[in-house]
């Protein structure tokens, strides 16, 4: 759990202070990505560097599982956060094997235990570890470098890692990929993630917690659902956009639509059915656009199988009015 | 493709050059006095070479730590000191340094080797400093945050990232010092100076040649051995994106 309590980041420069980060008060529970969202200098890197003391705070306290990281060992704090920046910021000077390595060997890993590790991040990565082993970080992709990037800061298996826009400088096809497969990853490790990113269609993707900044304030903290349905102030719906509720479709699932009504039509044979197919699956705002797509604003939803479910139209949205997707037993 | 064609025009072209030079050379009797006096040619080179050598070892062993100081951040508002410092040194020409020198260290080698290694401090500590300030300051940042302390930051991500521009100052300081090292002779400091100086002394164009054109045969082959030592210093990660810069 990391709680941020009063914090406060001033820069002085001569007798002018600028206030960069401004009494913030959250906390972020265990196993939760919480994306520190806003735009360019509202100090949501100031904050998150805050939290390894690569910037020192000027007031108020951040503690990680209850111990304030001023009172630890600066470099053994770093050494038990993963740290991952934008454009990767790999050794250039090292290879793969080398740069994933960096944190174990300063740990004192013994040899074997390195290179276990080291093959496991591989795997986990989707990149093959023997082909990569003696490359060095010019040779590889944008997308691999920051996927090495992500393995490097898992290497010593932290319990929290900071991430700063790490998907930022990747091209948007290759950055929703790698943002599903680190998804799939975190459902495994559990991490306790801070996020920063300027992005809210990202945010909605990834986060738990979402904390909106402006001008050094918090503006608004709380589930991605309660952001887009319930901005606090005008600063927040002008941030998430006037398709918030668009954007909403995103959290929930055709399944979850489907569960709430009542006339589901259950009775369609395969052999019926010609037009557009959705899977249960699928994310609301997908299944729209192929509904709004199809001829008769119609589509079959599909089981995992390919079972056919049932008939979809844009008419059932209605459904969903006034409801939360954390009113549902399945969210996500 | 084109790029590696006209590469290898450039370099025959070169070789063809070399070739003349050495024809004229042969020509004028260069190699008639060198044949006639072999032992003063050997003894000269080695005395060239030891004159090139200790100053390089002298200024390599000053100008990198020095550098490395100053790029500190507890001394980098002290840098443009330094690096003035070493501007005049490079500034003031070598013919000058020599006469000045002379006046405390007397006549001899140490006056020349004084000299010389006055002389290649600059291109030596300017590269260092540049070179470690240009190191990206995001590998800095992620090696920071990953808990590395400063030892660790300067010997693992400092210093090899900088060694390409380290040792492009250690290069060319050497080959400007291979010629340098020629004007030793006017205070007795022995080396090649000699054959060229007496030549000119004598009107012997032969005499001058068989002085200049193993200096110059020297400097091709300092320069060629140290590009091989770079490939060995210099991580391999790095070799191909300054290349490519």
């Amino acid at each position: 759990m990391i709680e941020f309590k009063n914090v406060t980041k001033v820069y002085g420069s001569g007798n002018k202070n600028v206030t960069a980060v401004n009494e913030i008060n959250f906390h972020v529970e265990e196993g939760e990505i919480c994306v520190f969202l806003g735009p360019s200098g509202c100090g949501k890197t100031t904050l998150l560097r805050m939290v390894n003391r690569l910037i020192p705070i000027t007031s108020g306290k951040i503690e990680v599982d209850g111990k304030d990281v001023h009172s630890m060992d600066m470099i053994k704090l770093r050494r038990s956060i993963g740290y991952v920046i934008q454009h990767n910021g790999l050794f250039p000077n090292m290879t793969i094997e080398e740069n994933i390595n960096v944190v174990p060997k300063m740990l004192g890993w013994d040899q074997s235990k390195m290179k276990k590790r080291y093959s496991d991040l591989m795997d986990m990565m989707g990149l093959d570890a023997g082909q990569f082993q003696k490359r060095y970080p010019y040779e590889l992709s944008g997308g691999q470098q920051q996927r090495i990037g992500i393995a490097r800061a898992l290497a010593a298996d932290p319990p929290v890692m900071l991430m700063d826009e790490p998907f930022g400088a990747l091209d948007p096809v290759i950055r929703d990929h790698l943002q599903n497969e680190f998804l799939k990853i975190q459902k495994e490790m559990k991490k306790t993630i801070l996020f920063v990113s300027h992005d809210i269609d990202e945010a909605i993707k990834l986060a738990d917690k979402i904390a909106i900044f402006n001008a050094g304030k918090l503006m608004q903290f709380g589930t991605p659902d309660e952001i887009l349905s319930n901005p606090k102030n005008s600063f927040v719906s002008d941030f998430v956009g006037e398709e918030r509720s668009l954007k909403r479709l995103t959290l929930l699932k055709v399944r979850d639509l489907v569960l709430l009504m009542d006339g589901f039509k259950k009775n369609i044979s395969n052999h019926e059915w010609h037009g557009q197919v959705i899977s249960v699956n699928e994310n609301l705002k997908t299944a729209l656009a192929i509904l709004l797509a199809a001829p008769n604003g119609e589509a079959c939803v599909v089981d995992e199988n390919n079972r056919y479910l049932g008939i979809l139209r844009v008419s059932d949205f209605s459904f969903l009015t006034e409801i939360h997707p954390k009113d549902f037993s399945i969210v996500r | 493709m084109t790029s590696k064609k006209t590469e290898k025009l450039v370099k025959i072209g070169l070789g063809v050059i070399a070739l003349a030079i050495l024809v004229i050379a042969y020509a004028m009797g260069t190699f008639k006095f060198i044949i006639e006096n072999p032992d003063d040619l050997i003894n000269l080179t080695i005395e060239h070479l030891k004159l090139v050598g200790i100053s390089a070892v002298l200024s390599i062993g000053t100008a990198v730590p020095l550098g490395i100081l100053v790029t500190r951040p507890k001394f980098k508002k002290y840098d443009w000191i330094v690096l003035n410092f070493a501007n005049i040194g490079q500034t003031v020409p070598s013919l000058a340094i020599l006469a000045l020198v002379m006046s405390y260290f007397g006549l001899g080698w140490q006056t020349a080797i004084f000299a010389l290694w006055f002389n290649s401090l600059l291109p030596i500590l300017r590269n260092t400093v540049a070179g470690i300030e240009n190191v990206n300051p995001q590998i800095i940042d992620a090696g920071r945050g990953m808990g590395m302390s400063s030892k660790q930051l300067f010997f693992k991500l400092e210093l090899p990232n900088a060694m390409y521009a380290i040792m492009a100052g250690v290069r060319t300081s050497v080959v400007i010092n291979v010629g340098t090292a020629a004007l030793a002779f006017l205070i007795g400091g022995g080396g090649l100076g000699d054959l060229i100086f007496t030549g000119i002394s004598l009107y012997d164009t032969g005499i001058i040649l068989s002085g200049a054109v193993p200096v110059i045969l020297l400097a091709i082959i300092l320069d060629f051995i140290l590009g091989r030592l770079e490939k060995v210093i210099i991580p391999r990660g790095l070799r191909r994106t300054n290349e490519a810069a």
